[in-house]
């Protein structure tokens, strides 16, 4: 596994109390895999990448293990790694770039601190990486600023930056929402080809279900600081197990053409300050039993790779039988 | 860059043609016959006013001596001081870079305390740190120039007797004996730019380490020192800069009054000097020459404000 991620909980002093964003989560990528992470605003997708590169704030207390291919990181292996052997992009391209720099500049910064290269060697290797990223007239390009760019551009620009070094381990946390849906879709063609390319392990954050069941291996649905449900994309999709994933699939339109359906689930996501005691998705869930209110279920695997946690699991049988 | 040029010119020209009117409008208003005051001793004498007043055309329409000396003004022409008996321009060229030595070492003073400081404050917001910066700021900027320059020369001069009350030596007769003549006063009109330069540079660079280049910057490794000083600081600078080359337009003008307290032969004495004297040709001089700096000093700010935002460069 080139990313592990075991039991991790991470904690936010606030001056209305403390607040468990994260709650015991555990997740592992493989090389050259693609693990989507989707859920809810608020879930803790994003706060689980960035305990993982360690840019938490300091108000961030973290528990539970993180390993980078099978090494514990540290803060100290964290700090160092960060833009090299691991590298994060984020959602927002328009202003995730420094204006005050050209595009090359930023590119060739990474290799500069990675790979100790002396600045002509690194703004040239920067401009042969905005080229692979598919930016038309790299050498040109890379003496612009960001405000040359269009969003789609400095997405690829923010590609990038964060492949430059050639990382093991990519986080890319909703890269492409700001973008529209045909930039969208060349941004992640060619992240997909990126990590064939370099065996990179990729964790991709998102809100959309099309987006993960074109590009992601595995999924590992969130809900309020947990993770509830973890298998391969297909299989989700085919025969999802938690009742709050059957919710999110039903909140999408239907893939093979179907009738377009878009129920949302009812309800909203607790208040983490003061989450259920139980199961948190009881308050919204309609196959809530006792149980679920008195004792948080743990993930249980019902088949190899896949595990949810949900007491009334396997649900495909409980839906067999209504 | 050069329309933008043009056109900003173009703009000038009408400010400083109505600045010139107030100027010599204004100037007006002040009370006491000049004619009366040069007079001296034959004040009574309606003969050797009415002389005196044909000869500095006293005896002529408002708008009659407006356009003589503005036509004058134009050719390089400020006149002849009436009391001094020297030329208007001769008078602002020996005084200017006294004034300016002054104002560059307060403003060197200003950059040198208030930018570092307020980078820390910013770094280390909600800290000791940042209120006692904070604190220094208000200090610097709320303390009376005169009181602080009247401790400092009771203290370094007076007590201790390390540097000179007053004076002026120019900088090309002796640099180090210029140095110490100059650096209480530097010191005294630097405290206040450089609480406001702090308080600035501390409201810019918080806005600018929250924005999401630095997340980036972190991200791909860069150290913190450089996250701050390279990444944030870049981007703080730009408004920064503006607001420094303005300060230091206040900082020329705002000399007047410790000119007079360490008794330095600038800008300030001369103008003072001149009102007291009724000297019109040196008020209006002195007054339109600061009103050129400052014209000047904007131009140059928006100049440097493009080339530290590439964002205005390409226009
Ligand atoms: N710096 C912080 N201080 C306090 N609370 C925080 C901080 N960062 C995140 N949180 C809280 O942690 C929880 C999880 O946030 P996170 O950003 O991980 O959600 P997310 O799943 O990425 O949502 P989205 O889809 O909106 O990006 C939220 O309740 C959020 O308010
Ligand atoms: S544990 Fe209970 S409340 Fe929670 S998802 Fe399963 S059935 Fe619903
Ligand atoms: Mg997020």
């Amino acid at each position: 596994m080139v990313l592990a991620i075991d039991d991790l909980t991470v904690d936010f002093t606030t001056d209305r109390g403390t607040l468990r964003a994260v709650d015991g989560v555990s997740l592992a990528v493989a090389s050259g895999r693609t693990l989507a992470v989707v859920g809810e605003s608020g879930s803790g997708k994003s706060v689980t990448a960035l305990a993982a590169v360690g840019l938490l704030p300091g108000s961030a207390r973290i528990g539970g293990r993180i390993a980078l291919d099978g090494e514990p990181l540290t803060p100290d292996r964290q700090r160092a790694l960060r833009g090299g052997a691991m590298a994060m992009i984020f959602q927002e391209p328009m202003t995730s770039l420094n204006p005050a720099f050209t595009a090359g500049e930023q590119v060739a910064e990474a290799l500069r601190i990675h790979r100790g290269l002396p600045p002509r060697a690194a703004f040239e290797a920067g401009v042969a990486m905005l080229d692979r990223v598919r930016i038309p007239d790299a050498e040109r390009r890379a003496r612009q600023y960001p405000h040359q760019f269009s969003g789609g551009m400095r997405q690829r620009v923010m590609i990038a930056i964060a492949l430059a070094c050639a990382p093991r381990l990519l986080l890319a946390d909703e890269p492409t929402t700001a973008l529209d849906v045909t930039v969208q879709a060349q941004i992640l063609a060619l992240l997909d080809t990126l990590k064939r390319e370099t065996g990179t392990a990729v964790v991709l954050i998102t809100h959309d279900l099309g987006v993960v069941a074109d590009h992601a291996d595995d999924v590992a649905v969130m809900y309020a600081g947990r993770v509830v449900e973890r298998a391969p994309a297909a299989r989700l999709f085919a025969q999802p197990e938690h009742p709050y994933t059957v919710g999110l699939l039903g909140a999408v339109p239907k893939l093979a053409g179907g009738a377009g359906r878009l129920a949302s689930i009812a309800g909203t996501v607790p208040d983490m300050r003061s989450p259920p005691r139980g199961c948190r998705f009881a308050p919204r869930c309609p196959f809530v039993i006792a149980r679920c209110v008195a004792e948080a279920p743990p993930l249980m695997e019902m088949a190899p790779g896949h595990a949810s946690a949900c007491w009334r699991a396997p649900l495909s049988q409980v839906l067999e039988a209504a | 860059m050069l329309r933008w040029l043009a056109r900003r010119f173009a703009q000038i020209i009408p400010t400083l043609i109505v600045l010139s009117m107030l100027i010599f409008g204004l100037q007006q208003l002040m009370p006491g016959d000049p004619a009366m005051i040069l007079a001296g001793e034959e004040r009574g004498d309606p003969v050797v006013l009415a002389q005196i007043r044909a000869e500095l055309r006293l005896d002529r329409s408002l708008p009659e001596q407006y356009l003589h000396w503005i036509g004058n003004v134009l050719v390089g022409d400020f006149g002849f001081s009436w009391r001094i008996r020297e030329p208007v321009a001769n008078l602002i060229l020996q005084k200017l870079p006294v004034t300016f030595q002054l104002s560059a070492m307060a403003f060197i003073i200003a950059v040198l305390i208030g930018v570092p400081a307020g980078i820390l404050s910013a770094t280390h917001r909600d800290t000791p740190t940042d209120w006692v910066a904070n604190g220094i700021a208000l200090f610097g900027i709320s303390m009376p120039n005169f009181w602080l320059g009247i401790m400092m020369i009771l203290l370094f001069s007076v007590e201790l007797g390390w540097l000179p009350p007053s004076g002026y030596v120019p900088i090309t007769e002796d640099f180090w004996q210029s140095i110490a003549t100059t650096i209480m006063p530097a010191f005294v009109l630097g405290t206040g730019v450089a609480g406001v330069l702090m308080r600035h540079t501390r409201a810019a660079m918080l806005g600018a380490l929250a924005q999401d280049y630095v997340r980036t910057a972190r991200a791909k490794g860069v150290a913190e020192r450089v996250v701050v000083w390279k990444h944030a600081l870049r981007n703080a600078l730009i408004p920064v800069v503006t607001l420094g080359t303005i300060e230091f337009g206040r900082l020329l003008a705002g000399a007047v009054l410790t000119e007079q307290i360490f008794t330095i032969p600038g800008f300030g004495k001369l103008i003072v000097d001149a009102v007291f004297n009724r000297d019109y040709p040196v008020v209006q001089g002195v007054v339109l020459a600061t009103a050129l700096i400052f014209v000047g000093l904007s131009l140059v700010a928006d100049l440097l404000y493009m080339a530290v935002n590439p964002r205005m460069r390409q226009a």
